[in-house]
Formats: structure tokens, C-alpha cells, sequence
């Protein structure tokens, strides 16, 4: 397989878009799966509570 | 005066003496290498410019040890600060970062001024557009916002894993090595050394000198998120991860480059041609988009909802646009290269995606303003949350703006004009800017544990000063740049150009002024804001309860702490 310029052009006409489409997919389904919304929710909250400034020991 | 050079003092010794007795060693011992190298360059770089930069590094270095060696002899710290977050580097870089904004802002009045009065370079090589720009432009994004990065990497890093940071001299390496690089930046373009790439000037030595420590610095993120406590890693250190990893990427391929000789500052790219073109505005268009956009949305993820005392308004549509802009903007940098030799189908990708990149842009900018829906009289009262709130209306304008420019008909229009300067002043001083200064007066008084900023009188002058000076800016862009757009297209009916250049250049002196008016605007708000924090940090600690909350409650014993979390 020669590396020009219609190879390239090729690869990225073909895997380029499959692979966008796919991880597009992937981002939904990761985002509104039901069980992860328990630590969004979790990790959206924590950061705004005060109750103390200092690392987990 | 006296009283600050005192705090810096005392300050620089207090924070040298929290350092181990193994981390003070390791300090010099870098320190030494790196004054070593400075004198080697300049030894092998004799008659060449490179022998000032390595005066410059070997300064530097013994400055630095200067500072160290001052606290050298301090007893051991306690195991105590294992329970408290490690937040010196963090102090440092926020003053930094405002010494580098009110210079490189400095600068960028002067260089505004430059376009209007070009006599003012006194006939200096060092004072001419093309020497001052790049400060500019480097000063304002790299040593301004790379340091407000940095500072407030560390700040957000810390607080959400609830990790205190691995060990306490690679963060001290990554700040003051960066700053390091900085200075060669700005002082090589004073004395006329560049690679001539956009953001990516400093010559090949400086490149080298960032990749290691930007290879430090995602070790200290990767490091600390593996001591995390919190099982998830909130969405602002995904944005803080993806502008650390991207840049690295983009600063060693498009830095690509054989320097002449290794006693010599010039250096060849490896990449020529439209390749060469390709390359830099891959490199300079993720730049924008993982140096101004990806790390700031980490700051705007983080200090926005924790000023606000409300949860980010949709966290899934945070995660969206986080891997929506991520993966979209890689594909959109030949938008800067329309109607070049790069090919046809190169551009329209670059166009289409730009399009498309405006769904994740403004899911980040509704997703912060939605979160303030409901708390408006907070944004009324309190001006540091507005000046958060405005940098998310201007990301919206800005990303807007760039999306349509990047149509191949339009660009045909804003290239080469002053729309462009508008578009990204839009970003640089509504966006970037705001959500900077916002972040950093919140974070100001947690950091030295101070009740409040010294007046929230002169945020709210800064405020308003850095609106005016944005409105004015932008205007007069985009006032000058459309015009000359189309007087550059203009033809009379003989089919021949109906301005000369120079119609166009006396068509935007008004402008120009303008423009350094705002700019004068904006550059005294920083000041405004340098002078509002250094009175917050120089004032005495106050003793009431409530600013005292976050201290330890009784005063430490030694206990062993036994490296904990280590
Ligand atoms: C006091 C406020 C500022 C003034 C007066 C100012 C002025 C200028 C001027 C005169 C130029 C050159 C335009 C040309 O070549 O025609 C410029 C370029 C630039 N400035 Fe600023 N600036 C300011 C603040 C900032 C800030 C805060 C940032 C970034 C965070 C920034 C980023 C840039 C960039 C990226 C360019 C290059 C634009 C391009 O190549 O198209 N500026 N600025
Ligand atoms: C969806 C988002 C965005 C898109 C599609 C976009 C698109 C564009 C386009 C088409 C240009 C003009 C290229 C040319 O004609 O040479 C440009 C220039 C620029 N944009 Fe944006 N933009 C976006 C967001 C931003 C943001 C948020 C900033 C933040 C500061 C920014 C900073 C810049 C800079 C610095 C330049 C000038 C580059 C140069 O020529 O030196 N852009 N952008």
C-alpha cells in the first residue's frame, strides 16, 4: 500500500468518520447510563460543600 | 513598600522551610544543573544571541538558590502539613500570573498604540511591532494564563480528588521552570530571536527546557489522581488533563525543528511547505482551543458553581461537551488556511467541523448560565461572580463569531483583517480574561485566609473597567476590519481595485485609536486588581471566627502523620 495522498484521503474519509460516530455514541451512552448518575450527581454536589478544606487522610 | 518586600521575604523563607530536608537537596541540586547548563550555553553560544540566554537561565538559576538557600538551614516541617493541602505553588502562581497580565497587557497597549502613532518605536530594533507583538501575545497568554493555569490546577486538583498533591517539589519545578521559559521567550523576541511560528516563537533550547516540564506537570496530575479520594474525577480536571496532554502533543510536533549548531539559537523546521502551514495552524488553532479554551472551562467547571453555591446545572452536559470539544476542535485548525495551496477538501473539513464545534461551545456556556439561573441577585450583588457570568456570555459570542468566520465565504471577508484581531479579543479579553480574574478573586481569599477581598468597591471598578474596555476593543475590531474587508473588494467599473492600501490605513486610524483607548481601559482594570489583591495578601490575617474556620482547630501536635496517603 503505497502512503499518498488518495490513501490518506481515503483513511480519513472512511475510519475518520466511523470512528467520531462510534465515540459520539460511546459519550451518550456513558453520560445517560442510569446507574452513573448516583456519582454525577455525587461529584456535582461535593464541590460546593464547605465542610472542611482539607485532604482525606 | 518596605512592608511588601518584607512579606515576600518572610514568605519566600516560610515556604522553603516547608520543604523536607531531601526535597531542600534535590532543589539545589537542580538549581546547580541548571545554572551549569546557562553558563555551557553561553560558552558554546559565543557571538550568538544563544550566549545571552544562557546568561539569562544562569541568572535565573541563582536567583531561585538565592531564595533556597535563605531558608536552607530551617528545621524539618512538620508531619502535620500531610493534613493540610499543599497550596504554596498555588500562591506564587497567582501573583505571578498578575505580574505577567499587567506586563504582557502593558505591552499590548503599547503595541496597540504602535499601529496608531508608528513613530513611538523611537527608533529601538527592540521597540519595532514585530519585536513587541509576540510579548505580547506571549506575555498575555502564556504568562498570564499559562500561570492562572497552573495556580489554579493545583488549587482544583487538590480540593476535588481531596488529595494533597504528591510531593512538594515537582509543582515548584513545573511553576518556576515555566517561568523560566517565559522569560526566554519574551527577552529572546526583544533581541530578535524567533522560529517565526505563531504562539510557538521561542526557539528550540526554550522548547526543549517546556516539554520537560510540561512532562512534570501531567506527572503531578496523573500522580495525584491516583491518590484520589473521591471515587469520580469531577469533569473540571478532565478539561485541566486534556489542556496539559494536548499541548504537550502540539508544542513537540510542531517545535519539530534541527537547530544549526548546537552553540547556535536558530533552528530549521522539520516540516516545509504547505505540510509547514498545516502543522502550525494545527498547532496554533489547538492552542486556542486547549490553551484558552480546554484549561479555562476547567477553571470556569470549577470556580463558577463553588461561587455560586449552586451544582453545575446539567454534569452530563458537561461530560458532552467535554468530549464533544475535545475530539472536534483536532479537525478544525485549516479553517486558518482557507484559499491557501492546502487542498480544497482539507478546508471544507476544517469549516464543517468548526460548525459543528459550536453544539459543545455553547452547551459549556448555557451550561453555565443556566447554573446561575435562579441566583441572578447573587450575580447583582457580587461582581465576581458576574465577571464569571460575562465570560461565559463572551465564550458564547466568541465561539459564535469563530464558527462563522470559519465559513469559507466569510473568511473571504475577516481574513487578513481586523475582524480577526476582533474575534479573538472578544475571546482573549471577555473570556479568558473574565473568567481568569473572576477565579482568581475567589480564590484569593481562601488562599490566605482572609474573610474577604480588601475592597469589593474596586472589584466592581474593575468590573466595569474591563467591560468598557472589551465593548470599545471589540468594536472598533470589528468596525476596521469590516471595512477594510470591503474596501479591499471593491472595484470601480473599469474592473480595476477602487482603494490603494493606503485608503485603508487612514480609514482605520480612528479605530486604532479607539482600540488603544479600550485597551487602556482594560490594562488599568488589571491594574485595579493587582493592586486589590496585593492589599488582600499584605493585610494582617484577621482573628474572628468565621475566616478562621478552615485553620486547624487546636494548635498541631506532633504527631506521626506517617506519610499519609503517601
Ligand atoms: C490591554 C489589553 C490588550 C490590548 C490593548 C491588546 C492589543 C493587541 C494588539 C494591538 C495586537 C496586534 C494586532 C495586530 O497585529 O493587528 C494584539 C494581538 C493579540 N492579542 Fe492582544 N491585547 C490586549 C489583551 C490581550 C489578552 C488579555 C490576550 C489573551 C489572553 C490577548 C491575546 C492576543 C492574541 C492571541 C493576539 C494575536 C492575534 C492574531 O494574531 O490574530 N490580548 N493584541
Ligand atoms: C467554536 C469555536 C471557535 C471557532 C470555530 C473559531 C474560529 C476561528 C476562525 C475561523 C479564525 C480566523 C482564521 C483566519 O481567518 O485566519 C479564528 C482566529 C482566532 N481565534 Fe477563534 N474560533 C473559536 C473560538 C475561539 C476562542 C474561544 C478563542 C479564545 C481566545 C479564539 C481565539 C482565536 C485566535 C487567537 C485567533 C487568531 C489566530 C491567528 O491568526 O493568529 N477563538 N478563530
Amino acid at each position: 500500500m503505497s502512503f499518498d495522498h488518495d490513501t490518506v484521503t481515503g483513511f480519513a474519509k472512511s475510519f475518520g468518520l466511523f470512528y467520531l460516530i462510534a465515540m459520539s455514541i460511546g459519550v451518550i451512552v456513558y453520560a445517560y447510563w442510569p446507574a452513573n448518575r448516583k456519582q454525577f450527581d455525587h461529584a456535582a454536589h461535593s464541590i460546593i460543600s464547605d465542610d472542611e478544606d482539607r485532604p482525606c487522610p | 513598600m518596605i512592608q511588601g518586600t518584607w512579606i515576600i521575604q518572610r514568605g519566600g523563607v516560610g515556604m522553603v522551610a516547608l520543604l523536607t530536608a531531601l526535597e531542600r537537596t534535590y532543589a539545589a541540586i537542580i538549581l546547580v544543573f541548571v545554572i551549569c547548563v546557562g553558563v555551557a550555553m553561553a560558552v558554546a553560544g559565543r557571538g550568538d544571541l544563544m550566549a545571552a540566554h544562557g546568561w539569562i537561565v544562569a541568572l535565573f538559576g541563582m536567583v531561585v538558590m538565592a531564595v533556597l538557600l535563605r531558608g536552607i538551614d530551617a528545621p524539618e516541617p512538620w508531619e502535620e502539613r500531610f493534613r493540610e493541602y499543599y497550596d504554596d505553588p498555588t500562591k506564587v502562581g497567582i501573583i505571578l500570573a498578575l505580574i505577567w497580565g499587567v506586563i504582557g497587557m502593558f505591552v499590548g497597549v503599547w503595541v496597540a498604540a504602535l499601529l496608531a502613532w508608528p513613530d513611538l518605536t523611537f527608533d529601538a530594533a527592540w521597540a519595532s511591532f514585530g519585536r513587541l507583538r509576540p510579548v505580547h501575545t506571549s506575555g498575555v497568554i502564556f504568562g498570564f494564563g499559562g500561570n492562572a493555569l497552573i495556580a489554579t490546577s493545583f488549587h482544583v486538583l487538590q480540593r476535588t480528588t481531596r488529595a494533597r498533591l504528591p510531593d512538594q517539589l515537582s509543582p515548584w519545578f513545573v511553576l518556576i521552570g515555566y517561568n523560566l521559559f517565559c522569560v526566554l521567550a519574551a527577552t529572546g523576541y526583544l533581541m530578535g530571536l524567533t522560529q517565526s511560528k505563531e504562539y510557538a516563537e521561542p526557539e528550540w533550547y526554550a522548547d526543549l527546557w517546556l516539554v520537560i516540564v510540561w512532562v512534570v506537570y501531567f506527572l503531578i496530575y496523573i500522580r495525584t489522581l491516583a491518590r484520589r479520594r473521591e471515587p469520580h474525577i469531577y469533569v473540571a480536571n478532565w478539561y485541566y488533563m486534556a489542556f496539559i496532554l494536548v499541548v504537550a502533543i502540539l508544542h513537540i510536533v510542531n517545535n519539530l525543528a534541527v537547530p544549526v549548531s548546537i552553540g547556535h539559537a536558530k533552528s530549521y523546521s522539520l516540516f516545509s511547505g504547505v505540510q509547514d502551514a498545516m502543522t502550525q495552524w494545527w498547532y496554533g488553532h489547538n492552542a486556542v482551543a486547549f490553551f484558552l479554551t480546554a484549561g479555562f472551562l476547567g477553571m470556569l467547571y470549577y470556580y463558577l458553581p463553588k461561587r455560586a453555591g449552586r451544582p453545575i446545572y446539567s454534569y452530563r452536559m458537561s461530560i458532552i461537551s467535554f468530549w464533544g470539544i475535545t475530539f472536534m476542535y483536532m479537525w478544525a485548525g485549516s479553517h486558518h488556511l482557507h484559499y491557501t495551496a492546502l487542498p480544497h477538501w482539507v478546508q471544507t473539513l476544517g469549516m464543517v467541523f468548526s460548525l459543528v464545534l459550536l453544539v459543545p461551545s455553547w452547551a459549556s456556556a448555557g451550561n453555565a448560565l443556566l447554573t446561575l439561573n435562579g441566583a441572578w441577585h447573587k450575580v447583582r450583588d457580587d461582581a465576581v461572580l458576574r465577571f464569571m457570568m460575562l465570560a461565559a456570555i463572551f465564550y458564547g459570542i466568541a465561539t459564535f463569531e469563530g464558527s462563522f468566520m470559519a465559513i469559507r465565504a466569510v473568511n473571504s471577508l475577516s481574513h487578513y483583517t481586523d475582524w480577526t484581531v476582533g474575534h479573538v479579543h472578544a475571546g482573549a479579553l471577555g473570556w479568558v480574561a473574565m473568567i481568569t480574574f473572576g477565579s482568581l478573586y475567589a480564590l484569593v481569599p481562601w488562599m490566605w485566609k482572609r474573610p474577604a477581598l480588601y475592597s469589593a468597591r474596586l472589584v466592581e471598578l474593575h468590573f466595569w473597567l474591563a467591560l468598557a474596555g472589551t465593548v470599545v476593543y471589540v468594536f472598533a475590531m470589528w468596525n476596521s476590519g469590516i471595512t477594510q474587508g470591503l474596501m479591499w473588494r471593491t472595484y470601480d467599473q473599469n474592473g480595476t481595485l477602487a482603494y490603494s492600501f493606503i485608503d485603508t490605513l487612514v480609514a482605520m486610524h480612528p479605530y486604532y485609536i479607539a482600540r488603544t483607548v479600550g485597551g487602556l481601559l482594560f490594562l488599568a482594570g488589571a491594574v485595579v486588581a493587582f493592586y486589590n489583591i496585593w492589599m488582600t495578601i499584605s493585610r494582617p490575617a484577621p482573628v474572628d471566627e468565621g475566616a478562621a474556620a478552615d485553620l486547624p482547630v487546636e494548635p498541631p501536635a506532633p504527631r506521626a502523620w506517617a506519610q499519609a496517603g503517601e
